[in-house]
């Protein structure tokens, strides 16, 4: 066993873990947060450096095969569509009037005249006044 | 090694589990319901390289795949309350005054 096996275990053996212990500490996070909003910080810990983590110590594990090609496109789609499914989460709560606690004093984190948003330009709402208009 | 990793990956299953059955609103579950997807794409290609059966990342590939667009769909049926077109559909805000 050269040295090189042994560093490349080593490193993977270090992302393995603390992986997992990011996977822990996130999934605390989304028990013990308060309100929605602090659960989506605690929810990307587990999406970005679990599943990072993770991943990079299995590519370790499996050398130069056809496995780290698909380990690395696993990879890639969990980066793209972690933060879409987040964002789509965010916007919908946001959409439909949830917002942030305050901090410990009461005051509201988001300011008053933000608590009504104009709602982005989206298919099915035109539709709906196009075809309500007809009949 | 890879027992760490699927030891972990399942309390992380648990504990959001509790989230998604606990969960005060509807994006609260929704949430857990993405969390716990991602988790299980780790665990299905952490359990292939525990039982040395690399084909297991194909399955963890397609469940990937599977976990994002229903994921987009719970959200778009519960804010539309249709998954496609339908002449009828007001906004949420609007249905509620």
């Amino acid at each position: 066993m050269s040295i090189f096996d042994i560093v490349i275990s080593g490193l993977s053996w270090i992302s393995i873990v603390s992986g997992s212990i990011f996977l822990i500490i996130g999934a605390t996070g989304i028990i013990r947060f308060p309100d929605f909003w602090s659960r989506l910080h605690a929810a990307a810990i587990v999406d970005s450096a679990g599943a990072g983590l993770l991943l990079f110590g299995m590519a370790l594990q499996a050398g130069l095969t056809f496995v780290t090609v698909k380990l690395v496109l696993i990879g890639v789609f969990l980066l793209i569509t972690g933060p879409t499914a987040t964002h789509a989460v965010a916007n919908a709560a946001f959409v439909s009037g949830s917002r942030p606690l305050g901090d410990k004093s009461g005051k509201p984190v988001v300011p008053a005249d933000v608590i009504d948003p104009p709602l982005p330009p989206e298919m099915p709402t035109n539709l709906s006044e196009d075809l309500t208009s007809k009949t | 090694m890879f027992e760490v990793a699927v030891l972990s990956l399942f309390i992380t299953m648990v504990l959001v589990l509790f989230r998604l059955i606990a969960g005060p609103t509807l994006y609260d579950r929704v949430l857990a319901v993405n969390t716990f997807g991602t988790c299980t794409v780790l665990f299905i290609g952490a359990s292939g390289f525990l039982f040395e059966r690399p084909e297991f990342l194909d399955i963890a590939l397609i469940y990937a795949l599977i976990n994002f667009v229903g994921t987009l769909a719970i959200l778009k049926f519960f804010r539309y309350r249709a998954l496609g077109d339908q002449p009828n559909i007001k906004d949420n805000r609007e249905n509620a005054q």
